[in-house]
Order: structure tokens, then sequence, then C-alpha cells
């Protein structure tokens, strides 16, 4: 943890009504590397990305990217900062009345010079990663909810961004496929050496992957750490959790021990 | 206290709207900048929005002028024959359709068949986060989406109304001159010599104000349907702001009219 964080939250509080969701959120991303964000359903795991993106407005703290407050500076700015960005939401947001091609395309298109042409070779492309082939003409709601997160998938690669986030990109997703997703992600972030945050369900498995893994509790990260340290931590929050996603083999261990 | 609760709710419901007002100016003001702003536009994303809120809307101006057109003829005739001048039926025609009923009744008809639907569209881009994942791409939404239909509806109102006013003067000569039997010289004679150029420039001014007031209600309801204070969640939030979106906007329609008028005359 030498270099300077590319993404930095500082005691970023939110509340909706009387709901206090984020009560405090410090976390820092590090460029380069893979962090995974993990926590219970309706902690505010989306809602965290939704604020580095610049969506949800904090109602206090600071969200600073590439050394910049996002919440501070001009629209184009904002517009240049987002222009390193690959997103994928929980629910893709694909847009619906564009078939699954033009979805993909529609970055390639609308922000860089390539022609038809190239847009087909590079669109093509990354639908076979994701494997896709032979939807290219369908409607977002003609797929099925993998399908559908896959496209959303496609189309957060077709720029080769620079930071990735992913919400629960193998949500919804058979065994076989979301272990290929993850190949892919390890091939394509060895390959392109971006930033990824992913929030994700799938532990212990999406620990692999990851270089930091943080956890969110009671609406504060309890720690970020590399997953090996992550496991064997101390914080008690953080070794329920272990305890409940990882299961038998560390109860056994204790119940032996 | 139950009567500070009465101004406490009457202050909220002002802030609201004022509120409002201000988020739909700078609204307008961001679509109008960006209008102006490179990457410029392909070609085709204008000319299909110019299909879906101009060609498409032709038919529905094709028949309301016609009719409207067809009660001018029967009304002015029983009301001019009163003063004895059936002859000045051409002019009262004419008048009416182009510096009033054109215009109005036109920018009425598109708020409903294609305002609804631009609100629509835009409201439900928002609420399953299209909007959002747009602006994450750094496509400004306001270029993208926004802009091809408000070129796209200040071209096409301006063209539908001449249609409208072209129809309703035939189907007021129809009535007037063929079945109930003005003669026909003296009803284009008044009509050419009491129909002058400001009366055309009135209803052109008109048509591109009411081009761009359609739009752009439409439009920034369903942009800001996630604000609505009655909450605007899921289908039928949708279906709320759209009926207020044509509600509101077709009665700035009659006020702008008002006041259009009132400078112009
Ligand atoms: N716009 C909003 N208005 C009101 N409450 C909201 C809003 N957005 C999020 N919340 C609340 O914030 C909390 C966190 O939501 P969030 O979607 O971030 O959860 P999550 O951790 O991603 O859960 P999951 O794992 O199920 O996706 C939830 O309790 C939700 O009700
Ligand atoms: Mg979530």
């Amino acid at each position: 943890m030498n270099s300077e964080p590319i993404i930095q939250l500082i005691d970023v509080k939110k509340r909706f009504g009387s709901q206090n969701v984020l009560k405090g959120i410090n976390l820092s991303i590090y460029e380069g590397k893979t962090t995974v964000v993990v926590g219970a359903s309706g902690q505010g795991k989306s809602l965290i990305i939704k604020h580095i993106l610049g969506l949800v407005k904090p109602d206090s703290g600071k969200v600073i990217v590439y050394g910049k407050d996002i919440n501070k500076i001009r629209k184009k700015e904002l517009k240049e900062i987002r222009s390193n960005f690959g997103v994928l939401f929980q629910n893709a947001a694909l847009f619906d009345s564009m078939t699954v091609f033009d979805n993909v395309a529609l970055p390639l298109r609308e922000r860089t010079k390539a022609n038809e042409e190239e847009v087909k070779k590079i669109v093509d492309e990354k639908l076979d990663l994701m494997e896709l082939e032979g939807s290219d003409d369908k409607y977002p709601a003609q797929l099925s909810g993998g399908m559908r997160k896959r496209v959303g998938l496609a189309r957060a690669l077709v720029l080769n961004p620079k930071i990735v986030f992913f919400d629960e990109p193998t949500t919804g997703l058979d065994v076989a496929l979301s272990n290929e997703m993850y190949r892919v992600f390890y091939r394509t972030q060895t390959r392109l050496g971006y930033t990824a945050v992913i929030v994700s369900h799938d532990v212990p498995k999406i620990l692999k992957l990851a270089d930091y893994v943080a956890l969110m509790h009671n609406g504060v990260i309890q720690d970020c750490l590399p997953p090996e340290d992550f496991q064997t931590s101390d914080n008690p929050v953080i070794r329920e959790f272990v305890q409940k996603t990882m299961g038998y083999i560390y109860e056994s261990e204790e119940v032996e021990g | 206290m139950p009567i500070l609760r009465i101004f406490e709710r009457i202050g909220d419901i002002t802030l609201y709207y004022i509120n409002q007002a201000g988020r739909m100016s700078i609204f307008l003001f961001h679509v109008i900048v960006s209008i102006f702003k490179p990457p410029y536009y392909k070609i085709f994303d204008i000319t299909k929005q110019i299909y879906i809120i101009g060609t498409l809307s032709i038919f529905v101006i094709i028949f309301t002028g016609a009719f409207t057109g067809m009660v001018l003829g029967l009304q002015g005739y029983n009301t001019l024959r009163k003063f004895s001048s059936e002859g000045l039926l051409g002019s009262a025609v004419a008048l009416s359709l182009i510096r009033e009923l054109g215009p109005v009744l036109t920018a009425l008809m598109v708020t409903g068949r294609a305002g609804s639907a631009i609100c629509a569209e835009i409201g439900i881009m928002r609420n399953t986060e299209q909007i959002d994942a747009l602006e994450c791409m750094a496509i400004d939404p306001h270029k993208y989406i926004l802009a091809p239909k408000f070129i796209a509806s200040i071209i096409s109102m301006p063209l539908l109304v001449a249609i409208f006013d072209v129809i309703g003067i035939m189907s007021g000569y129809l009535i007037g001159v063929k079945l109930l039997g003005v003669n026909e010289g003296s009803f284009f004679s008044s009509m050419y010599k009491n129909v002058e150029f400001i009366d055309v420039y009135m209803g052109l001014i008109k048509s591109f104000c009411f081009g761009l007031l359609v739009v752009w209600i439409c439009s920034a309801k369903g942009y800001y349907v996630h604000m609505e204070r009655k909450g605007g969640f899921g289908a039928e939030g949708v279906s709320r702001v759209t009926t207020s979106a044509v509600v509101l906007s077709s009665v700035l329609i009659l006020v702008f009219d008002y006041f259009i008028t009132s400078i112009l005359i």
C-alpha cells in the first residue's frame, strides 16, 4: 500500500429519510488492483459505487477520484474522469429499445471515431468473449437474466476502461459460466491492467480474484485487507462473516482445535 | 398546532414548485447549449425523431385541420350572414386559422401524440437507470437523447402548422363556397386583401415557440420523474408524470398563446 490510491472515500455519509445507510465510509482503491466489496444484502454496497460514479451526492464527506473531489468539479471534468470508467450496474441498465449489438456498440460509436467495420469487429469480439454469439439482434427484454448481465459486462469492457465497476457480475449465472467469467476477468485484467471494484456475494470464490477485500457492515467499511489477512482477521464482524460464508472448514478447525 | 401544519404544507408545496421551475429552466439551458456543442449529429438521429414527432402526426393534423376548417366555415357563415357580409368568410376563416387555431390546436395535438410519448420514454429510461448508465459512459444524455428531440420538434411544428392551416382553409372553402353558396370570388379576394405578412409571421413565431415548449415540458418532466413530489417510482410514476406533462404543456400553450399575441399584436 505504498502508492497513492486513485479513488478515495473519506467519511462519506448518506441517509434516506430516517434510514441512515452510510455512516462514514472510508475506502481507498489502488491502481491496478482488484478491490472486492462484500457484505449482506441492503447494506449499501451498490450505493458506495454510485457515490464513486458521482450519481449520488453524499450528505457529508468526500469522494476523490484521480485527486479530484468529484462533487466539486465542473461537468466537463467529471465527464473526463468518467471516460475512464466501465460500469456494470446491478440491474445491467441496458438500453431496452436497442439490440444487444447496438448496446455494446454505443460507447464505440459515441466516444470514438471508429468506423462501422471496426465497430463490428470489436463488438463481435466482446460478445464472443462473453459467450453471447448469435444474440446480436435480440432486444434486452428477450434475454435471460444472466445473458443481460453478460451484455452489460461486454458493454462495460468495450472501450478498454482504466477503472471498472462491477456490481454483482456473476449473480444469476450458472457455476460453469461464472467460473468462465472469472477467467475472463483475470485474462482481461492481466492484459489491460485495469483497476477493478467488484461488489459480489460470491464468497469465497471471488476472493481468488481479489487483491483487497472490504467488508461493509452497519454502514461502515469494517476493514479493507488482502484476502489472506481478511480470512484471519481479528475483527469480530469479519470473523463472523468469514465463518458464515466459508463455512465448515474454519468452523471444524475451531471445533477440533 | 394544525394551523401551523397548514402553513408548513403550503410552504412545502410552494418550495417544491419553485424548485421544479428552476430545475426545468436549467434543464432547458443545458439542452440548448448541448445542441450547439460537438460532436455533431448523425443525420439519422434527427430524421428519426422528425419521423416520430412530425411525420407520424400528419394524419391527426390533417383530420383535426379539416374539421376545424369545416366548423369555422359553418359558424362564420351563420354569424356573417347576420351582417350580410358572407363575402368576408374567406378572411375570417384564414385569419382565425393562421393567427390562432392553427398553432394552438396543432401544438395541443402534438402534445397528446408525441409529447406524451417523449415523456414516457425518457421517464422509463430514468427509472431503469439507463440515463445513469449513459452518464457513466461519459455520454451526455442532454446531447444524445434530448437534443435530437428538441431539434426535431422545432423543425416539425411549423411544418405541421402549415399543413393544418392549408387543410383548414380548404375545408372552410368547401363548406362555405361549395355547400353554403358563398361567392367563390369574394371568398378568395377577401382572404388576399385581409391576410397580411404580420399574420403569417405571428403564426410562425407561435409554432416555433410551441414546438420548443412541448418538447421542453414533456422531456423535462420525464427526465426528472425521480424527483416528483408524489413519488415517481416504477410504471405508476411514469404514468403519473406523463399525465401531468400533458396537462402542464397544454395549459402553458394557451398561456403563452395569450402572451405572444399580446406582444406581437
Ligand atoms: N434512492 C434511494 N432512496 C431510498 N433508499 C435507498 C435509495 N437507494 C438505496 N436505498 C437504501 O439504501 C440501502 C442500501 O442499498 P444498496 O442498493 O446499496 O444495497 P446493497 O448493499 O447493494 O444490497 P444488495 O446486495 O442486495 O444489492 C437499502 O436499504 C436501500 O433501501
Ligand atoms: Mg446492490
